[in-house]
């Protein structure tokens, strides 16, 4: 089949690459990377959802709409600069380990009833 | 959509070197007993570089058949039967170059910039899923990619969406769930033509005919004379294999297409229903290979509308950039 004739009208008008010239992107013509994050209802945490591309911060915001709220519910978003997030090396995550054994940040970790309940025997007896 | 099924690598670079196995033992295995016990890896972990390399290659040709094949089904836009149709191709589109945009994220986490891959996308150095170097003649031709293109995709991405990279995945929940709605208005505009006039039914059966061998290209060559590794599977940057992915889209939707008394251009199209896998005749695998290297019917409009796009939206980019200013990756 021919190349050269497209079967959209619009593309043929467009008479594309008459000059053959290659087209190169340069670096940072697509700007820098904002993270998103998405509020779905009043009074529920923003949630880190993903990421858009933008030259500043209002247009990050007008992108994150177009990319993250046009869907489920949404009331807010917000967006900040990826470099301004500030994280813990992923390969330092055992510094969280032993959370899980401090029982005595725990409600659990604090058991009453077996003391009542002896009081009140011992106190029948 | 539009995951190709079938990652394109150069045949000289399929095969791990050793080296390339061997990073630094320690930390290899750590890492492949991570994802052994089913744990992500996130941009910061450690990992080997082949799996690095791998994995940009599969996102970033994942990224470009978004954007990629947004372009046959947008040219029919304007032509539309009809105000409700035209709503939600318009729709569909604008998700695939959101799904696009997604997937250039998650691929940037892994050290790539977008303008880096969108110029081997131009090049020609990367490749995208082969199915859009085909023309879409008729309004069945998009009733045939909305259904049967994208649930093969469907297929891909719900697999994908199980594997080890971290950014990939989440990219991947979101894109499966807006893909339900293209599947289902694909569905709807398919049985509409098939439960039609004459005409509509002989439309569809023409566009069916025409698109069964780039469907069945669609994953990949068959995993006898594809040299797919091991190691990819055991990182779980490929999930399933081209095979078992081919035969899970023909078990679900030739039923669908049959009980509508429309027929599949193979007479050697049937399941084998004591090994329980369907049988097919080879498809034309010559063909893929040269419509893969640009010698398809579309290729050559395909990348000229992306690099007028490109030109044309130039000025507006330039306008708004800031000179100096330092790239910085995504975050997750």
């Amino acid at each position: 089949m021919e190349n050269n004739q497209s079967l959209d009208p619009r593309v043929n008008r467009l008479q594309l690459s008459i000059s053959g010239d290659p087209v190169v992107v340069r670096d940072g013509e697509n700007w820098n990377v904002f993270e998103v994050f998405h509020q779905e209802k009043r009074g529920a945490h923003h949630e880190h959802v993903g990421c858009v591309h933008a030259p500043n911060a209002q247009l990050a915001l007008v992108f994150a709409k177009e990319q993250f709220g046009r869907r489920k519910k949404c009331v807010n978003l917000w967006v900040v600069r990826s470099a301004d997030i500030l994280a813990f090396n992923t390969e330092d995550e055992d510094m969280f380990a032993n959370n899980l054994e401090k029982t005595y940040r725990d409600a659990s970790g604090f058991k009453v009833m077996e003391k009542i309940n002896r009081y009140k025997k011992s106190g029948k007896e | 959509m539009y995951g190709g099924g079938y990652i394109f690598d150069e045949p000289n670079k399929r095969q791990l070197k050793d080296e390339q196995l061997h990073d630094d033992p320690e930390k290899l295995a750590a890492f492949e007993a991570r994802i052994a016990r089913g744990e992500k890896i996130e941009p910061g972990d450690w990992m080997p570089s082949e799996y690095r390399r791998q994995l940009i290659r599969l996102i970033e040709q994942h990224a470009h058949s978004e954007i990629i094949g947004a372009l046959p089904e947008g040219t029919w836009i304007t032509r539309a039967p009809g105000f409700k149709r035209k709503l939600a191709l318009i729709a569909k589109v604008q998700d695939e170059i959101g799904h696009g945009q997604l997937l250039y994220n998650a691929a940037e986490t892994l050290g790539k910039s977008r303008e880096a891959m969108i110029n081997d996308l131009l090049s020609g150095k990367s490749k995208y899923s082969n199915v859009f170097n085909y023309p879409a003649e008729t309004w069945a031709d998009v009733t045939v990619i909305g259904f049967l293109i994208d649930a093969a995709a469907i297929v891909n991405q719900v697999a994908n969406a199980k594997g080890s990279y971290g950014p990939y995945c989440r990219a991947l929940e979101r894109i499966c769930y807006e893909e339900s709605f293209h599947l289902k208005q694909g569905h709807d505009a398919f049985i509409e033509l098939a439960t039609g006039t004459p005409a509509q039914r002989a439309m569809l059966q023409d566009a069916l005919n025409r698109w069964w061998q780039p469907i069945m290209h669609f994953f990949g060559p068959p995993d006898k004379s594809s040299v797919h590794s091991e190691k990819l599977m055991q990182w779980k940057v490929k999930m399933a294999s081209n095979d078992e992915m081919r035969n899970q889209f023909l078990d679900t939707y030739v039923p669908k297409i049959w009980e509508l008394g429309l027929s599949l251009p193979d007479p050697a199209l049937r399941k084998n229903d004591s090994t329980g896998k369907w049988e097919f005749s080879d498809p034309d695998w010559e063909l893929f290979k040269k419509v893969i290297n640009g010698g398809g019917p579309c290729n050559k409009e395909r990348l000229n509308v992306r690099k007028w796009a490109e030109e044309h939206g130039r000025w507006v980019r330039k306008a708004l950039m800031h000179p100096g200013e330092k790239i910085t990756a995504p975050a997750a």
